[in-house]
């Protein structure tokens, strides 16, 4: 675990802590100070600025970017007053806190010292642009021909050529996060799709998701009935049974319980019909829709995929319409490992607010919930096996194929073809684009943009 | 004591220790050097009870006989149970 995990999950575990304690209005300004004392070493470049980050970490626990801070003197105790009535989550789920971001340099190839000029000089002869010519024993690259294609790396025997990465934007598969004029890296929220690898890769833990944490636990402090909908991902994640986890959940303050994998069940029995139907009026291709980060590529980068996507509702769309019917008077909890979800709940009127596993571990050891120890749950219907296997790679089509065996044990229409794209990537994206184009074979793709599924989500416990 | 003089590893689960890092000791089994691991007993735990001391900054935490190991990582781990060999010691 590294450094950035482990500070943000420590002063998740502080901020739910003290909010149920009662005393976070009186002591939140002071966590950054009582954390980062003068007298440790800094992580950053001094404390002061170890403190500041606390700072923006804590307003985005309460659901605030820092381009939300108009008046920098405003205390902590002020935001969470606003978070505490609600008065937040305006912005993109996504936001640079530009005051940490260390303004890596822009990634590129270039020659190290290990370069011994050697005789058959490989990068030479494989570069397609002529950029790189021997002088005085050692390999040069002329930047104004070099593309960054990194040829010249995986040939070079010695291992010199290396790239110098802006990892933001090297994990972005979109494009949609970059230096401004000024160095610092800015989103293009026209471009982004809420993946979150951008946050997982900055080393300097400059990108920062806004939380919900302080409106759920606001209404459950009040007492208002908090249903928590879990992502089928929650098998791995926690130690113990899911019954016990059930059990857990209620001593955490939720009133009720639905594994979203019983909206998997639904989803799967409506997107294989919708395969059919698709299949007979002569469809060429048909992808998966329950990946919200997928969706938001399809709709902002592959325009011509839009009409192949599926339209059947995810499993949190079904467990949303489950929840609200069974517990009108609720709020509804999508818990799972997504940042993308954020956004996806920001159009579904069923889905009151989304926290995520690494938020649920620190409320249950905020509240102490040791979950090996607690007497399980019975569960009212337990979700099929295939429904809570649908986070994997490949679990929707094994879950669809299981659907169709049922359904259609002889048929005569097309047998499903899947293909699966196992993580968004650049090189994913494009071939997802020559789908679009009917260039590849297979009539149904399964697209997730967590490499292994939602199980490898950027808000994950236990990755 | 074990009745077969294993030295016993407790990798706590306990919730704290869990969401700070003891979930990727699982790893620890199949990392552990051959010659070590007929001398060891490795299991899961509740809670050890040590983090309500040290204000979750020790967390995770692995039992090993009677030592109490914070900060725990697999190689940590593993240079432990090595001393305790090397030192001729088991669980007693």
């Amino acid at each position: 675990m590294n450094n950035a995990e482990r500070t943000r999950r420590e002063l998740m575990i502080r901020f739910i802590r003290e909010f149920f304690d009662g005393t976070l209005a009186d002591s939140i300004d002071r966590i950054p100070v009582e954390l980062r004392p003068r007298t440790e070493e800094p992580n950053r470049c001094c404390v002061y600025k170890d403190r500041a980050m606390l700072k923006y970490r804590l307003m985005a626990l309460m659901g605030f970017g820092m381009e939300e801070e108009k008046d920098e003197s405003r205390q902590l105790k002020e935001y969470l007053a606003d978070a505490v009535e609600g008065r937040n989550h305006t912005g993109p789920v996504l936001s640079v806190c530009t005051v940490g971001c260390h303004g890596c340099v822009d990634s590129h190839v270039q020659v190290s010292n290990s370069c011994v000029g050697c005789f058959a000089r490989p990068c030479v002869g494989v570069c397609p642009k002529q950029a790189i010519q021997v002088i005085n024993q050692r390999s040069t690259i002329d930047r104004t021909k070099c593309i960054n294609c990194g040829k010249c790396m995986t040939v070079c025997p010695y291992h010199a050529i290396i790239r110098n990465p802006l990892p933001c934007e090297d994990a972005c598969p979109v494009g949609a996060i970059g230096k401004g004029e000024d160095g610092r890296v800015r989103i293009d929220f026209k471009n982004c799709i809420y993946c979150g690898k951008c946050f997982r890769a900055c080393p300097f833990s400059a990108i920062m998701e806004r939380s919900q944490l302080a409106n759920i636990l606001t209404a459950m402090k009040s007492g208002r009935p908090v249903v928590a909908m879990v992502a089928p991902s929650v098998s791995d994640q926690f130690p113990g049974t899911i019954e016990q986890l059930f059990t857990g959940l209620r001593k955490a303050g939720f009133t009720e319980i639905l594994e979203v994998a019983l909206g998997a069940e639904m989803t799967t029995e409506h997107e294989a019909e919708e395969f059919y139907e698709r299949m007979e009026r002569g469809d060429r291709l048909m992808t998966s829709s329950c990946c919200p980060a997928w969706v938001e590529a399809a709709k902002r980068h592959i325009p011509d995929i839009v009409p192949m996507v599926s339209s059947t509702p995810s499993p949190m769309g079904y467990a949303g319409q489950l929840a609200r019917e069974k517990y009108p008077d609720a709020l509804t909890v999508f818990i799972g490992p997504c940042i993308a979800k954020r956004r996806e709940a920001q159009n579904d009127p069923n889905t009151d607010f989304v926290m995520t596993f690494e938020e649920l571990g620190a409320l249950f050891a905020a509240r102490e919930i040791d979950l090996i120890s607690l007497e399980g749950e019975q569960l009212e219907r337990p979700a099929s096996v295939f429904a809570r296997n649908f986070a994997h790679s490949c679990g929707v089509s094994e879950a669809i194929l299981e659907q169709m065996g049922h359904d259609n044990p002889d048929a005569n229409l097309p047998k499903i073809d899947g293909k699966f794209i196992n993580g968004l990537d650049r090189k994913s994206v494009n071939l997802l684009k020559m789908y679009a184009k009917g260039k590849l074979p297979g009539n149904f793709v399964e697209v997730m943009a967590c490499s292994g599924g939602c199980v490898g989500g950027p808000c994950s416990l236990a990755r | 004591m074990s009745e077969t003089n294993k030295i016993k590893v407790e990798i706590c689960l306990g919730t704290t220790c869990y969401v700070l890092g003891s979930f990727r000791l699982s790893a620890l089994e199949e990392q552990l050097p051959p010659e070590l691991k007929s001398k060891v007993d490795i299991v899961g735990c509740a809670c050890l009870n040590v983090c309500h001391d040290r204000n979750y900054g020790n967390a995770p935490f692995v039992r090993i006989g009677e030592r109490i190991v914070d900060n725990a990582t697999v190689e940590k781990v593993i240079g432990v149970i090595q001393e305790i060999v090397s030192a001729g010691g088991t669980n007693e």
